[in-house]
């Protein structure tokens, strides 16, 4: 336990001691605040349509600061979507291209302690995008009382749904010594991963319509979005994110025996 | 403290080390001689446990690497050949970091950082980012990390490159300190280094160990092919043959001519005295003989001669 501490705190200080932390939490943030705002100005608008209606069809109770959490979050795991692969570029590439893969291999430790430091890293720097958000969200507990159910397992979702997407990224980061190349293929990877989606609208066979959409990353968060807790998504992100840790730790070992 | 039993690696197109056996005492200081490529750094990492062998075993202190490579782990400092250092972190949080994954435990930890820091001499640059040091102070830094939690078997592949001819000797002289206490294995390709640090040295070239013995004994071992340089007044061509024909001879060659002198070198057949029969030789025949000099073979020469010799034998070798 010791050595993944070890590990996660020395990831941290590298985040941070590089740009590379403070340019991607500036974009999010930024990012997130222009997001916020178009959401909330088109759900205002919507229900200053609605009030319009409701004169003449009577009234229609709307949950408007749910409306807005609801859209921003969802909009918020898109733009995390492309975020993401700058975080976990690095964490094996660097340590090969570096030869710091050396130290790390031969130091007493075992290499899934090497793995898990390296996850949890990313991990909590994931988390503390995810923390950042609340800085719009702020504003509308602020003026608004929102429902706190709905955000709260909207925001379980978002983190299943990063962390899974950290378990690929850290595993493609083993493959190669070259960041760019890492970040292009988790992204690709992504990617696919979210147009499957796509691809399963326009399937034909109802059956493999459902396998797609299965596969779909984004669509295990809408019921998390919606307030909805099912095991079948939290198993679909937990499962994803098992496999990418178990490649990363296979990865590893066959690094050795190529290196 | 180490042994290494028919130690093979083998990738796919090529056999990396071919059937090394070797065994490192407890407190010696070992040296890796051979050219790049030779297989050196292969087999310190697989002494390390970085990477494992396609056949053969290590063990260290007992432990085998590939069953308990933990173990071997604890008991091995190891200098790669690049210095593994993170060039963001400043040289106290990086020594701090390699501490803690060594398992230095957390009361021993500063005291363990500033004891590899004064033993490389390195504290003058303790807050310094690492990627803003020189070549010299990066190695050291690489080198103090290997030192930390103090393991008795250290694993430094080629320790003083990049360092300036003060810092070499300072590094020298620390591994000859950490003698005795711990038992070191380097690399180089420097014959001087082998020669002043090493207690024996392994010659190796691709892949096979070519020879095995202290500095001392490997040159006396060749000695016997000597080598003599004479300077002689008299018709080149004569002398030349004259010379040749002395029992022993193995090769003349004529040199340079001064003054109507000749200087010639001869080399002698293994263990076989030739000095006064070539002066006789000389002296009999009537010509002057200035100047008659036997030259030792340094090891530069002896590992020329071993590693060329066993190109010899293998004519179909690429």
């Amino acid at each position: 336990m010791r050595n993944i501490l070890a590990i996660v705190e020395r990831e941290l200080r590298a985040y941070f001691s590089s740009p590379i932390a403070y340019v991607v939490l500036t974009i999010f943030v930024f990012l997130s605040g222009i997001f916020f705002r178009s959401i909330l100005a088109q759900v205002m608008q919507m229900a200053l349509m609605s009030q319009m209606q409701a004169q003449q069809l009577g009234p229609r109770p709307m949950d408007m600061p749910g409306m807005v959490s609801r859209g921003f979050l969802s909009t918020m795991s898109v733009i995390l979507l492309f975020i993401m692969p700058m975080l976990t570029m690095g964490l094996f590439s660097e340590e090969k291209k570096r030869g710091t893969i050396e130290l790390l291999l031969t130091a007493p430790i075992t290499d899934l302690e090497v793995v898990l430091g390296k996850f949890f890293a990313a991990g909590a720097f994931y988390a503390i995008l995810l923390v950042s958000t609340w800085i719009p969200m702020g504003v509308l507990y602020l003026y608004g009382s929102p429902a706190s159910a709905p955000i709260l397992t909207a925001y379980l979702g978002l983190l299943l749904y990063g962390l899974a997407i950290v378990a690929i990224g850290l595993f493609i980061s083993t493959l190669t010594e070259n960041q760019i190349i890492s970040a292009v293929l988790s992204f690709g990877t992504i990617m696919v991963l979210w147009l499957v989606d796509v691809v399963a609208q326009n399937a034909e066979a109802p059956a493999s319509k459902e396998v797609l959409t299965y596969f779909s990353i984004l669509s295990h968060l809408d019921d998390f979005m919606k307030g909805v807790l099912s095991t079948s998504h939290i198993i679909f992100y937990l499962s994803l994110m098992m496999l990418a840790l178990f490649l990363t730790y296979r990865s590893i070992d066959s690094l050795r025996w190529r290196a | 403290m180490i042994t290494v039993e028919n130690l093979t690696k083998r990738y796919a197109a090529k056999t990396a080390i071919d059937g090394m056996t070797f065994q490192v005492e407890k407190g010696e200081i070992l040296g890796f001689l051979g050219p790049n490529g030779a297989g050196k750094t292969t087999t310190m990492r697989i002494i390390t446990g970085f990477m494992p062998a396609t056949d053969g075993s290590v063990r260290v202190d007992g432990f085998d690497v590939f069953d308990n490579p933990l173990d071997v782990r604890r008991r091995i400092g190891y200098l790669p050949e690049n210095p593994p250092l993170y060039l963001e972190m400043n040289v106290t949080a990086y020594l701090r970091f390699v501490a803690k994954i060594k398992g230095v435990p957390k009361e021993r930890l500063e005291s363990e950082v500033s004891r590899v820091m004064e033993r490389v001499s390195i504290a003058d640059v303790k807050e310094r980012i690492i990627a803003k040091l020189s070549k010299g102070y990066k190695q050291r830094v690489g080198l103090a990390q290997a030192l930390l939690n103090d393991p008795p078997v250290l694993i430094l592949d080629e320790p003083t490159i990049g360092l300036d001819p003060k810092q070499i000797h300072e590094v020298r002289q620390l591994i000859k300190d950490l003698a005795g206490s711990h038992t070191v294995v380097l690399s180089t390709h420097i014959l001087p280094e082998v020669e002043q640090t090493c207690h024996r040295v392994i010659i190796i070239d691709r892949g096979k160990i070519v020879a095995v013995d202290t500095p001392s004994n490997l040159r006396f071992q060749l000695q016997g092919a000597q080598r003599i340089s004479l300077e002689v007044q008299g018709p080149a061509f004569e002398i030349m043959s004259k010379l040749k024909g002395v029992p022993g001879v193995v090769e003349v060659r004529k040199l340079e001519e001064i003054d109507g002198r000749h200087r010639f070198q001869v080399e002698g057949e293994l263990r076989k005295d030739i000095r006064s029969d070539l002066a006789h030789v000389v002296v009999q025949s009537g010509w002057g003989l200035y100047e008659l000099q036997s030259a030792t073979m340094s090891l530069e020469d002896i590992f020329l001669k071993l590693t060329t010799a066993e190109e010899a034998g293998k004519p179909e070798s690429n």
